[in-house]
């Protein structure tokens, strides 16, 4: 397949990177202000390296990304709320042009999903979200294989910088501000953490699985009780772990509920993970609850949930 | 036969006056017919409209060991408050989070147990942590109240500023 790939922060240059390694042919790659574009596969090496020695990708508009060859645009801009833009025109624009696309943003199916259903209707593309829940793990896939109807409930730690804090902070005995800032100094928390720590990254997600789930009605941001991990003090940890628990950001969607919130588990429980580590439980009818564990976000994770989502396009594409 | 029935869960509650020797004096009888014990949770700081301490025993036991049970209670002095098959089907875990001195706990644990119908089993503090302590509560409550139980506590909690972490399931969660 020919690839249009929008956005070249970790997601974005690993899919670019490894589309070779899938037998994928880079058509485009643009950042927000510039594009390499070739309609017979760009040199993505070279353009990798400008990213990071000039800051831009190539020479073309980042418009020209979109107008040019591709079966399928990779969005993979940064998250926004709202309008969802720029990243919603993007999905409209692929579709208008009856291409398929494939989301790592989170933005469109959490925001506008409506509008993203109705447009896929009117077109030959098709939409595919899974590497905007839970990174690697196959979440989107399992509720398809499962089937909607016959899952009673999501529930899922789908932050990784909440659950490195939480987790550290639990081992530790530590406050909250000093793993915070460790984690800023790792790596693993943004210096702007509002977006993990304040619940809204998990939201999101849960929204999103709350709009595949349920095809009755449409959810947003607005829909979901989120409550985060800010300022949790480090006695709250100490006292469920003399108890044999602990303490989780959990987003669950349950009964047409969208909730995110510290939750008590047991220490020992699959919930419980540790470190950047999501999981994802799925409450079944018939098959009781399964889970699926792995990393839940990272360049590589996340482009290879991508590489699936074009595999299974290719079918009735 | 004692020996063809099953055992049940009962709870027992129990007025006792506060003075040394009175507990084992009122769990006495329970071992001694071959009840066994599960957890008694001594309500201290709390009295009873009469000023005596309000004691909750859970045990097993057949219904024929209870009946003996309750019988040899009543020989002794001791008040029996209510004694009954277990109203408390499950138990959960609670932590609370927020400045515990201003929110007045033990005002809040009234009110939770006057209005929603929970028993406070066990309850532990810490801090302050800064200006934030934690408190952990261990509840009881009929099976299926549960969720009830949590709304009335959101509600009577944030009423004092206070958050309050849940668990994911009643009992635990999995």
């Amino acid at each position: 397949m020919n690839l249009a790939v929008l956005g070249a922060g970790a997601v974005g240059t690993a899919v670019a990177d490894l589309a070779g390694e899938y037998g994928h042919t880079v058509t485009a790659l643009a950042d927000s202000q510039s594009a390499a574009v070739d309609p017979a596969g760009i040199d993505v090496a070279a353009a990798l390296d400008r990213k990071r020695g000039r800051g831009i990708v190539g020479g073309a508009d980042r418009e020209a990304a979109l107008s040019t060859a591709y079966d399928v645009l990779v969005e993979a801009t940064p998250t926004t709320l709202g309008d969802a833009q720029p990243g919603f025109d993007h999905v409209a624009a692929a579709l208008d042009r009856d291409r398929h696309v494939v989301l790592a943003n989170k933005g469109p199916v959490a925001e506008r999903y409506g509008e993203v259903r109705a447009r896929e209707a009117d077109s030959e593309g098709e939409v595919r979200f899974e590497a905007a829940v839970g990174g690697a793990i196959p979440v989107l896939a399992t509720i398809e294989d499962v089937g909607p109807d016959h899952i009673s409930a999501v529930r899922g730690v789908l932050n990784g910088t909440a659950n490195f804090i939480l987790s550290r902070m639990a081992a530790e005995g530590l406050a909250y501000e000093h793993v915070l800032a460790e984690a800023q100094d790792l790596g693993v928390a943004e210096s702007d953490p509002s977006f993990d720590v304040e619940g809204t990254d998990a939201a999101l997600k849960c929204v999103i699985v709350a709009n595949v789930l349920d095809d009755e009605r449409e959810y947003t941001l607005d829909d979901a009780t989120v409550e985060g991990i800010h300022g949790l003090p480090a006695s709250a940890l100490e006292l469920a772990g003399a108890d044999g628990r602990t303490i989780r950001l959990v987003g669950e969607v349950r009964d047409g509920e969208v909730r995110v919130a510290p939750r008590l588990v047991p220490e020992n429980s699959a919930m419980a993970v540790t470190g950047t580590q999501n999981i994802v439980q799925f409450e079944t009818e018939n098959a009781g609850p399964l889970y699926h564990s792995g990393r839940g976000a990272g360049g590589p994770e996340t482009a290879s949930a991508i590489f699936a989502d074009i595999n299974r396009l290719d079918g009735d594409g | 036969m004692s020996d063809t029935e099953d055992s049940r869960a009962y709870t027992v509650r129990l007025e006792l006056v506060d003075r040394p020797g009175e507990l084992l004096r009122a769990l006495e009888p329970i071992a001694g017919q071959g009840g066994n014990l599960r957890s008694i949770f001594h309500e201290r700081g709390n009295v009873t409209p009469r000023g005596h301490i309000p004691v909750e025993v859970d045990l097993e036991a057949t219904p024929t060991q209870f009946e003996a049970i309750v019988d040899a209670l009543h020989e002794t002095d001791i008040n029996i408050m209510q004694a009954g098959q277990d109203r408390y089907g499950e138990e959960f875990v609670v932590v609370l989070v927020g400045d515990m001195v201003s929110a007045d706990l033990s005002e809040l644990l009234s009110r939770l147990q006057a209005e929603s119908g929970a028993s406070v089993r066990d309850f532990s503090l810490t801090g302050p942590d800064g200006e934030q302590s934690s408190a952990r509560l261990r509840l009881a409550a009929e099976s299926g109240s549960v969720p009830s139980i949590l709304q009335r506590l959101r509600t009577i909690a944030g009423e004092r500023s206070l958050r309050v972490v849940e668990p994911l399931a009643p009992g635990g969660g999995r």
